[in-house]
């Protein structure tokens, strides 16, 4: 089984080769605990994710919207640590998943734990790669050192606001995918995407030699189905994480919902 | 050396840690900014308004019967940033960088504010300026500075109040922050303090440089020599690195920054980012943070509420690291004997904030040698600490 960047890249492509977007679900991690983060991450294998982006709680997650900003101080009620959550994916490995899943965290705890240090352990215990938000290009290089010697996906972004040979540069250093975030503002989903994504999608892919993920704002299996067939991979979160809220106090109908949710998504992808 | 370097850094600290988003509009404010520092027009312009608007330059004040109190040999002056209009060097800031947003043809103006001092010294340079203005604020702030919210929408700003986290400064940052993401095209953050991603430490600085400047060239008249101690109190650090800057290169002069020891640096409720935090990453900028073994942000305390925040200019970590400055924390209690003792020696309410630096002095004066030339910066008045003041010594009848 192909790991890391290798593994992330793989799996989209492979997406491709069936007639699909890949589809990148977004959940946080330890909402509302670990154990049934755990859950749903089979759950999310199960119903169909090319590739899974797992949320590390920060106390600050200045990029994101209110739905995720809760979905943090759920979480970090828990008092989460990168640790535990290595040990979970570890574990699961162990137990025969086989997704990609990459953490989504801003850089401090990372940056607390040791770069080298988290990579060095993000690669034994199976984690294949990390998104940044608060890590632009111009102060990545010591991360992307560390990601490119432990053969981790480092997962840059671009923005509506980046101009092309910027979005050309961030690409180049990215491994595992570029992350093109579809608007100017933060995660949390909208009724309508910008009029222009479709061909900001087409230059970002024609700039990119990684696969291209959207990703902010995309809630919908309607907006995944006008999407897919203009982008490679699709992220979407904030809506996941508000069936995660609506059923804090139920586990199994959480899980459930999720699950018929992520199919939904995935059926759309198809092109 | 002139730091920054390009990419805004202060030896480690520092830089631009922000999303992709925010990244372009940060050149695009560097690079106006590197213009109009230089640009005659945008110079006489600022410098009007600081002279005829703001009340500028402060006077130099030899504090005499403080001096006397303190054992009589020491020569203490006070920089009456007190006495500039809105009451703190707040303003100092919030104008050039008004006048730059305007200059850049920005039409929207939104800051993020703590106690309310930097919300009202932006909401007062954008009514002057003509620019539409927003300013978030912690909701839990919003409660405990109810006048300020007022003096601010009296200004014509609207105040938006922050629930999130922990409804205080830090959460009104992130706010201010999602609210530049999302229209940065059209708006201009105004940062309060030396604080957040590049240019804004370096900024910050310059515009807050004119305290030292004119506190260089009026101790120089008065006493035909360089002080031998600086001081100031220290939150994000504005007040502290604008006094200081100007006398980097004068080796023989020590600088002392206060910072808020709150209830003990043993309490978990103090202010004391670089006494006791570590560094980290938080508001676009790698400085000394108060945080948690796995990286998360912890609250801060003070009753100052300015000083109140839980991470610190990049440029004070730096010079924390080369020795170049001392960073020392006291605790509220010493604040609060200081607040009295300047008002009482002096007839001068200093801002709680402003306290912290009086009260380290006193500590300090013994050691001092005879002849020992001092000046602290008053950063504010202490009109907007009075009722609370009041409260928290009905509290505490024994204080």
């Amino acid at each position: 089984m192909l790991r890391g960047a290798s593994g992330v890249e793989k799996a989209i492509v492979k997406a491709q080769e069936r007639g699909e977007a890949a589809l990148i679900p977004f959940i946080e991690g330890a909402d509302p605990d670990l154990k049934v983060t755990e859950e749903l991450l089979w759950a999310l294998e199960e119903a169909g994710a090319d590739v899974i982006e797992l949320g590390f709680p920060f106390s600050d997650p200045l990029a994101d919207g209110p739905t995720i900003q809760e979905a943090a101080q759920r979480a970090l009620k828990n008092k989460p640590s990168l640790p535990q959550f290595l040990e979970m994916i570890q574990k699961i490995r162990s137990e025969g998943f086989k997704t990609p899943v990459v953490i989504m965290g801003y850089l401090n705890p990372f940056f607390r734990f040791g770069l080298a240090n988290f990579a060095l352990k993000a690669q034994e215990a199976g984690l294949d790669g990390a998104i940044i938000p608060d890590l632009p290009l111009e102060e990545a290089k010591p991360w992307l050192k560390e990601a490119r010697k432990r053969k981790l996906a480092a997962i840059l972004l671009a923005a509506p606001t980046t101009p092309p040979e910027r979005l050309a540069k961030i690409a180049e250093a990215c491994t595992g995918f570029l992350y093109y975030v579809s608007v100017t503002g933060i995660t949390g989903a909208r009724e309508k995407l910008p009029e222009d994504l479709a061909l900001k999608l087409d230059l970002a892919r024609e700039l990119s030699p990684v696969p291209v993920a959207v990703g902010f704002g995309i809630s919908t299996p309607q907006q995944v189905a006008n999407l897919a067939p203009f982008t490679d991979a699709i992220v979407v979160g904030s809506a996941i994480v508000k069936i995660i809220a609506r059923y804090q106090e139920e586990p199994a109908t959480l899980v459930k919902e999720v699950s018929r949710f992520v199919r939904e998504l995935k059926a759309a992808t198809r092109r | 050396m002139a730091l920054p370097d390009k990419r805004g850094h202060f030896g480690p600290f520092g830089g631009r840690y922000v999303p992709e988003t925010l990244m372009p509009a940060l050149f695009e404010l560097e690079d106006a900014y590197r213009h109009f520092k230089r640009d005659k027009d945008f110079k006489k312009e600022l410098d009007f308004y600081l002279k005829t608007y703001v009340g500028r330059p402060t006077p130099l004040y030899p504090a005499r019967k403080l001096a006397q109190k303190l054992g009589g040999h020491l020569k203490i002056y006070l920089k009456r940033e007190d006495l500039t209009h809105t009451g703190a060097h707040k303003i100092n800031n919030t104008l050039g960088q008004v006048l730059l947003a305007k200059k850049m043809g920005k039409k929207r103006i939104i800051a993020e504010t703590g106690a309310g001092q930097h919300g009202v010294a932006t909401a007062t340079a954008a009514a002057l300026l003509g620019l539409e203005c927003t300013v978030y604020m912690g909701a839990k702030d919003t409660v405990r500075q109810e006048m300020n919210v007022f003096r601010m929408e009296l200004l014509g700003a609207k105040v938006v109040p922050v629930y999130s986290g922990t409804q205080t400064l830090k959460d009104a940052i992130n706010e201010a922050i999602r609210d530049w993401v999302t229209n940065v095209e059209t708006t201009y953050y105004v940062i309060g303090s030396v604080v957040g991603p590049h240019p804004y430490p370096m900024m910050v600085r310059d515009f807050q440089s004119v305290i030292g400047k004119e506190t260089r060239r009026q101790i120089l008249a008065a006493e035909g020599r360089l002080p031998d101690v600086i001081l100031a109190c220290v939150g994000g650090g504005s007040n502290a690195m604008g006094f200081f800057f100007p006398f980097v290169n004068d080796q023989m002069v020590k600088m002392i920054g206060v910072e808020a020891a709150g209830a003990g640096l043993d309490s978990d409720k103090h202010s004391a980012t670089l006494t006791v935090g570590e560094p980290g990453i938080l508001h676009g900028m790698l400085t000394y943070l108060l945080q948690d073994k796995v990286g998360q942000i912890k609250g801060a305390h003070s009753i100052a509420p300015g000083l109140d925040y839980p991470g610190v200019g990049p440029e004070h970590a730096f010079f924390k690291e080369t020795g170049r400055a001392e960073y020392v924390a006291v605790e509220d209690e010493e604040a609060l004997s200081a607040f009295r003792l300047l008002s009482e020696t002096e007839g001068i309410i200093p801002a709680l904030e402003s306290a912290h630096a009086i009260a380290y002095l006193v500590k300090i004066a013994p050691q001092l040698p005879e002849g020992s030339i001092v000046v602290i910066n008053l950063s504010g008045r202490g009109d907007k600490d009075v009722a609370a003041v009041c409260q928290y010594l009905k509290r505490k009848p024994h204080a």
